[in-house]
């Protein structure tokens, strides 16, 4: 009797399948938005348990810019074939036939076509109320103050003056035609909780969060693997470096970083002790102060 | 127990809110604690450092938080913001709140989930009017933990005066409100006094840090009490012939073996399993998502309850709220709304406004409708049964919010009243701090005994939502419910009712030992076994619910006295079978001379008292 208390990670366990449920019960097409990083394998998990004994009951959409790592699309298509869901695979193949690439755009550019306009041809195309994202509160300042149920109007686009209060466990998904919700059942997690829970429930994850030597090309601070012939610059040199992706984006815009954890606990304690953001590798945070926020009110996941 | 689900974990989850007026160094403190708890990463403190020199400063941890684009223009925080750190011992989750009044429905939304509130207060200025409508709303939504924070104590010296005129000031408004823990901290947010380290400027404080109260208060443990509210919120059907309920649990706790009762149906029916994916769980309690499966097919479905079979279970559709409106557009009395509550969806109109409550005075005062921000007491009509509780009871099944169906918009939220209001001031302001943790208060049998329709069952259940309220451990015996149940076999012989106060008292025994309140309510007619009863529990408090025979043969709540004047019950208390009252009970309780409410809180008063 005295000791009725959850871990925060039951606690955070339980609201996200809440969460989950409410979506399938309350929306009739949505979608689990699958990026195969580790949010995504968690996302999956919950998922998994939330439906149980059933299957998952709805479709994984993948946005393939076609500049992913290769070991992510491996780990994608071995996954879905396991799990028995159905994977939606989505390319703005005009923009790629056009020669889309961040060196020729910028990086802005380059994921408003390949990300932004993809997600949202995607999303009308397959006719999608509801997509199910992986985003956390903590990973950037401008999603401390977006709700679970995050509303878009029918062209996509998030008003943050205009949010639908969110109170208790009761989420509104009261939706026009047209119109749909982003929802985001690990608000709450941080990197931390995601890799704790990974550790927890051994999720399988892509191989490149683990370190290992890896031949890369260093550039200044930056680490970056040298796949789709990733274009050089002055000073680049290649070195074999141990090194882990720390978050998994486009070949051209994540960068590596520099550690010896080559196992889950090893990431766990890595992160207790590492104090640096888990976007600064990324490169699309940075071309502009505020820019994540910018691109969430164009669409951006 | 299941592999996947931690029963004694390490870390627990706290969740709390921050409010203060504009400028009283809230984002300041949120800083300061992410700072100073190591929460913040390398290349964000070093931003904030950079921009911190450009606006002229070394350090201003305010500057941690700063959100959107168009706060940031604006320079004020405009909506709720949610920041995560963890220690040791914790993760928190931080709802940011707004200060401005044009912002309470922000507040609002982050203190419904919130264990606990920090108040700021510029040491300066004192209590505010806004202090007091930050107070009001977290009380209204239940919070009973709260942390005053007085900010910019440098700005004053660390003067102890300064700080005890706060304080006392601030009490004067607090007292009727009956929080569980009040704490006061004299504090700098800037400079980093008493936030995560005891301030060598404040020898004359003696409480912790800001910190250390967020790990060592106790988080909300009472929904694994009370009675059993499993919402339904989908059923997954794997197969033609196996159906599994799904939901969150919303008190009570959930057991494979139980007999449950399903709503609206009222079938009854056993709980089969307990399960979350390939995990097997002996129990499940709130907040954990769980499946269920059932040993009958019932009629049960997304919207319905299943609820333990020991009381009678809540349904209406009509009950008083308390309705927070937040939209632009005022209410419409008697106009078409949605009510979501829990997992059902139902329509529903306001069908009368009672007051609006001015929420800077406390004061209720006449209104025609509610606008954007405004409090009002209201009746609310649903077309079809919701299965609700009063909010202070159970703040799942107790809280709905109300959504335009032409707009799709959330207009307001809702807690359902029940009979809680702040009491006078002449009330009792010693309840209020009397209890100041519940984690630490033992256990105590309080048995009502009288007559049958003396009133033993009211007051039983008064009490019960004060203590659930003040977030002590509390359960009922009902001497009715315990005969439906493990008493089922006995009669009313001197035998058998010696038997059933045993059983009663065996139960309440286990109960107290455990340090939980238990309250009995059952006739015991026999001094002798009440006093077996008293010599084994040892922490025993007599009630005697005194009603003169001709009042209650009078009151005849259940027909019973009719059924034995008729010849169709024997041996009946008082009438053909003896009662015996007892010789120096703890509390008399005269009600045909006093009100319920004497009654109670003479109860109330001695149970507090005695478990401290
Ligand atoms: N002297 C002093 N100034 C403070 C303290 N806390 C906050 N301030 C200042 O008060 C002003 C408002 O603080 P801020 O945190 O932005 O207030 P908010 O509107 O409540 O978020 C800023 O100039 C802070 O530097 C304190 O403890 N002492």
């Amino acid at each position: 009797m005295s000791h009725r208390r959850l871990s925060h990670l039951d606690a955070l366990e339980s609201e996200s399948i809440h969460i989950l449920r409410e979506v399938r019960a309350e929306f009739s097409r949505p979608a689990i938005l699958y990026s195969i990083g580790k949010d995504s394998s968690v996302m999956l998990r919950l998922a998994q348990k939330a439906f149980y004994p059933g299957k998952i009951p709805f479709p994984l959409l993948h946005i393939d810019t076609t500049y992913k790592f290769r070991e992510m699309i491996e780990f994608r298509d071995r996954l879905a074939a396991d799990l028995g869901v159905n994977l939606i695979v989505h390319t703005n193949h005009e923009a790629i036939a056009a020669g889309a690439n961040p060196f020729k755009l910028g990086t802005s550019k380059c994921c408003a076509l390949l990300k932004t306009k993809a997600l949202l041809d995607a999303l009308a195309e397959q006719k999608i109320d509801a997509a199910i994202g992986g985003a956390r509160r903590d990973e950037e300042k401008s999603r401390a103050k977006e709700r679970i149920f995050s509303f878009r109007d029918s062209f996509g686009q998030w008003d943050p003056k205009n949010q639908r209060p969110e109170l208790w466990n009761l989420y509104n998904g009261r939706i026009e035609k047209g119109q749909s919700v982003r929802v985001f059942p690990l608000s709450n997690w941080t990197e931390l909780d995601v890799w704790e829970y990974i550790e927890r429930e051994r999720i399988p994850v892509v191989p490149l969060y683990f370190a290992k030597p890896r031949e890369v090309i260093v550039r200044g601070d930056l680490v970056v693997l040298p796949e789709h012939n990733m274009p050089w610059q002055a000073g680049d040199h290649l070195e074999t470096v141990t090194c882990r992706m720390r978050s998994l984006g486009c070949t051209y815009c994540s960068g590596a970083i520099r550690s010896q954890a080559d196992t889950v606990p090893a990431i766990v304690e890595e992160l207790k002790e590492f104090r640096r953001s888990e976007r600064e590798n990324r490169l699309i945070d940075h071309d502009q102060e505020g820019s994540m926020e910018l691109k969430k009110r164009e669409g951006y996941f | 127990m299941s592999s996947s689900v931690s029963y004694h974990p390490s870390r627990d989850l706290l969740r709390l809110l921050t409010a203060g007026s504009v400028d009283d160094g809230k984002s300041t403190l949120i800083g300061r604690l992410l700072h100073d708890s190591g929460a913040l990463p390398e290349d964000e403190l070093a931003a904030v450092y950079k921009a911190s020199r450009e606006r002229g400063h070394e350090f201003d941890p305010s500057l941690v938080t700063d959100g959107l684009r168009a706060e940031r223009e604006q320079g004020i925080t405009i909506d709720v913001a949610y920041r995560y750190f963890a220690t040791a011992k914790r993760k928190f989750i931080i709802a940011d709140t707004p200060g401005h009044e044009q912002y309470t429905r922000n507040m609002v939304t982050g203190a419904s989930t919130a264990d606990l509130a920090v108040l700021l207060i510029d040491a300066r200025k004192g209590v505010l009017t806004q202090t007091r409508r930050h107070l009001y709303t977290a009380w209204m939504l239940g919070i009973r933990n709260i942390v005053l924070a007085l900010n910019k104590m440098d700005l004053v010296n660390f003067d102890q005066e300064v700080f005890e005129r706060v304080k006392s000031s601030f009490l004067d408004y607090a007292g009727p409100l009956r929080f569980r823990d009040l704490q006061f901290v004299p504090m700098s947010a800037l400079e980093g006094d008493n936030v995560t380290r005891t301030s060598e400027r404040t020898p004359w404080y003696g409480g912790m840090p800001l910190l250390n109260i967020l790990e060592t208060v106790p988080t909300r443990e009472e929904q694994a009490a009370g009675n059993l509210r499993f919402p339904v919120q989908l059923v997954i059907r794997p197969s033609q012939d196996v159906r599994v309920y799904a939901g969150q649990v919303a008190s009570g706790t959930i057991v494979p073996g139980m007999e449950v009762m399903a709503l609206p149906s009222r079938q009854r029916t056993r709980v089969e399993r307990v399960f979350l994916h390939t995990a097997e769980l002996q129990e499940a309690y709130s907040p954990m998502s769980v499946a269920v499966s059932l040993r009958d097919h019932i009629d049960l479905g997304r919207g319905d309850m299943l609820c333990d079979t020991l009381t009678e279970p809540p349904e209406s559709h009509s009950f008083r709220a308390k309705l927070f409106w937040m939209s632009p557009a005022p209410a419409a009395l008697h106009g078409a709304y949605l009510l979501k509550h829990a997992t059902q969806t139902v329509c529903m109109n306001i069908s009368h406004l009672h007051h609006k409550l001015d929420i800077n005075t406390l004061q209720e005062l006449p209104a025609a409708s509610l606008s954007l921000n405004e409090i009002g007491e209201v009746t609310v009509q649903t077309h079809k049964p919701i299965f609700c509780d009063p909010y202070h009871v159970n703040k799942i099944t107790g809280s709905f919010i109300v959504v335009d169906p032409i707009q799709n918009s959330t207009v307001a939220v809702g807690i359902i009243t029940g009979e809680e209001r702040p009491a006078a001031n002449h009330g009792h302001p010693s309840l209020a701090e009397s209890v100041s943790s519940a984690a630490s208060h033992k256990g105590l049998t309080v048995w009502m005994t009288g007559l049958s329709g003396a009133g033993k069952t009211t007051i039983c259940q008064a009490v019960y939502t004060e203590m659930l309220a003040r977030g002590i451990r509390v359960e009922m015996l009902d001497g009715d419910t315990v005969r439906q149940n493990f008493s089922r076999n006995l009669g009313f012989s001197k035998e058998d009712r010696t038997e059933n106060v045993r059983r009663i008292g065996y139960v309440a025994g286990l109960l107290t030992r455990n340090r939980v309140v238990t309250l009995v309510s059952a006739i015991s007619p026999y001094r002798a076994a009440r006093d077996e009863v008293r010599a084994q529990i040892g922490r025993f408090l007599e009630v005697y619910v005194n009603a003169p025979f001709q009042v209650c043969e009078q009151r005849d709540p259940k027909g019973l006295y009719r059924r034995a004047r008729n010849g169709e019950i024997r041996g009946f208390t008082g009438l053909d079978d003896p009662y015996e009252p007892p010789l120096v009970p703890e509390i008399e309780c005269r009600t045909d001379q006093e009100s319920v409410k004497d009654s109670v809180d003479k109860v109330v008063t001695a149970i507090l008292g005695a478990i401290e």
